[in-house]
């Protein structure tokens, strides 16, 4: 007969409980909650908890006393899953993360953004719309104060971040990364209570539809940016290895915009009866095509921006010069 | 060729249980139902097992095999190490009858509560015409074999015991939007789905179609697009205001 350890609350669970059980992450529960439960640990034995105890992690949210409750089989273990299964959130959540605080460093930094003997200007700064930018660089006027704290691309920053913040891969990326709301598949998350998204804030995720038509004005304007950079600063043609970044970047862009959930319902997917729309209907196969790849597509995207700013970053420091081709 | 495997199940009822532990002998080409059948035949005479088929098609044997949902019938031995012990679990989400078998019942109240297929007025049985366009997206969901281990990942009934009231789960959004697409159907069902059956508990994290042995695409297919339908519903200003311009 084995030993379990049954943990029960007197007080529902409460979201400040953050374990998500990765391996090599120290357990981030806050001492609040520490002090706002009171524990009481039951040693049980054998038919009252489970042989199971042995498994490393017996606090799931429906506890032993829920499972009672419910009438539901009591086995205590968090999961019985013997595979790797933290391995792709935790993944995720290092990408996600390292993604984020790049573009961060990058979109305050309000240097190395313009090449301006190429005409290269990066996706992180356009359009470029600060007084701070360099007026080759500002191709749709100047109008937003030049202070630190504000990016010089303000129309279009935050619009990018509420697209992906809102994209349904993200959210199931982020959701099991950083939330646990659940780690993986059948591993019991850590929050004792769960509403989805039926209420504030997460309802807001709704609003996709809007980020998508703007994320969609903003690939126009980095198509524009990518054919400006063909003329080089004497108004001649010109063709470099940024060029060819830009347009990689812009079609693996629009790319991803176009296989959108969103894009997908609004071609075609909201129609009921395809045979009388043979043209929206082809729209629809064609987006659902890409929208099997948009995950791909997402952390694709997400590489193209990087290596895009990257590139003219060190080309504009002066770091490395252009590979040019012509001119 | 055979060999022996260690195996531990789940025994017991809604007043408690345990794992047991059996070895067992496992021939070649055998899946995990074979196994639980030797130890009816041999060790365990009165281990309780729902199943049917055999076949992956009637979605009897759903359970829980090191921790991850599966039908019994369709996961071969193969897929384990020699050394590997197996455990097989109950459905978690569902309350235990005995052993492996659990009460399903939850499902069937939730499948009540989808209103049938609603033709348009003066279209009766027999005179249903559609085109094969029409209906193709539909025919994806009727692959389900209603195995309810969709129902039994989905953590927000798992892990949250209290929201089976609000949440009819995967298989029952599924059938709200296969409605909905029906060219047929003139039924209304978008404020249904999120007032009635709780569509926004779903935050798509995709374990209903990471499990499903039909490989039906649940989240894209079915619960995007229905959510989707909302959005334009509720949501969407460009929507509604082609909805008004363009309307005949």
């Amino acid at each position: 007969m084995g030993v379990g350890l049954v943990v029960l609350r007197d007080e529902p669970d409460t979201d400040c409980d953050v374990r998500l059980g990765y391996p090599f992450v120290p357990d981030l529960t806050p001492l609040c909650c520490d002090l706002r439960r009171t524990l009481r640990v039951i040693r049980t034995t054998g038919n009252d908890a489970g042989e199971d105890g042995d498994y490393d992690d017996v606090s799931s949210t429906t506890d032993i006393a829920d499972q009672r409750a419910a009438g539901r089989a009591r086995i205590a273990a968090r999961t019985l899953r013997t595979d790797r299964w933290w391995l792709p959130p935790l993944l995720n959540l290092v990408g996600l993360g390292a993604w984020v605080i790049y573009a961060t460093v990058r979109a305050f930094m309000q240097a190395w953004y313009f090449v301006p003997e190429y005409n290269y200007l990066t996706p992180f700064y356009s359009p470029c719309v600060s007084y701070g930018c360099v007026e080759q660089a500002a191709h749709f006027g100047r109008f937003v104060p030049d202070v630190p704290w504000l990016p010089f691309a303000l129309v279009s920053l935050p619009f990018l971040l509420l697209f992906r913040l809102t994209c349904y891969y993200y959210r199931k990326a982020y959701y099991r990364a950083f939330w646990g709301s659940p780690p993986a598949c059948a591993v019991a998350e850590p929050h004792g209570k769960y509403t989805g998204e039926t209420r504030f804030p997460l309802i807001l995720q709704n609003l996709h539809r809007y980020f998508f038509y703007i994320a969609a004005i903003i690939s126009i304007i980095n198509t524009y940016d990518a054919i400006r950079a063909f003329v080089k600063a004497d108004g001649s043609f010109g063709l470099g290895l940024g060029n060819i970044i830009l347009v990689a970047n812009v079609v693996l862009l629009w790319a991803y915009t176009v296989s959108c959930h969103s894009c997908r319902s609004i071609v075609g997917g909201r129609l009921n009866h395809f045979s009388r729309h043979p043209l929206r209907y082809k729209a629809w196969t064609f987006v659902t095509r890409l929208n099997g790849k948009h995950m791909q597509l997402a952390w694709t995207t997400l590489a193209s921006l990087a290596i895009t700013d990257a590139y003219i970053m060190c080309v504009s420091a002066g770091w490395i010069p252009d590979l040019r081709i012509v001119g | 060729m055979s060999h022996w495997h260690h195996f531990r199940v789940w025994r017991g009822d809604a007043d408690g249980g345990e794992l047991v532990d059996y070895p067992v002998e496992v021939n070649e080409g055998e899946v995990v139902l074979d196994i639980i059948h030797r130890l009816q035949q041999t060790e365990a005479g009165d281990l309780a097992v729902r199943w049917n088929c055999k076949a992956g098609k009637c979605g009897s044997c759903s359970a829980e095999i090191n921790g991850r949902p599966r039908l019994m019938c369709m996961t071969r031995m193969s897929t384990f190490a020699d050394d590997e012990v197996v455990t097989v679990t109950p459905l978690r989400t569902f309350p235990v009858i005995r052993d492996l078998v659990t009460d399903v019942e939850y499902n069937y109240v939730k499948a009540r509560e989808v209103p049938a297929f609603a033709p348009p007025a003066g279209v009766a049985p027999g005179e249903y015409r559609m085109q094969q366009v029409d209906v193709e997206r539909s025919q994806e969901f009727r692959k389900c074999i209603e195995c309810y281990l969709c129902q039994n990942t989905c953590h927000a009934v798992r892990d949250h015991e209290e929201n089976k009231a609000a949440f009819s789960g995967p298989r029952y959004l599924m059938r709200i939007a296969e409605l909905d697409m029906h060219p047929l159907d003139a039924a209304d069902r978008r404020d249904l789905a999120q007032e009635e059956h709780g569509l926004g508990y779903c935050n798509i994290t995709k374990c209903c179609t990471e499990v499903c042995p039909e490989h039906i695409k649940i989240t894209d297919n079915a619960i995007i697009p229905l959510k989707e339908r909302v959005v334009d519903r509720k949501y969407d200003p460009v929507v509604w205001l082609g909805n008004k311009l363009f309307r005949r």
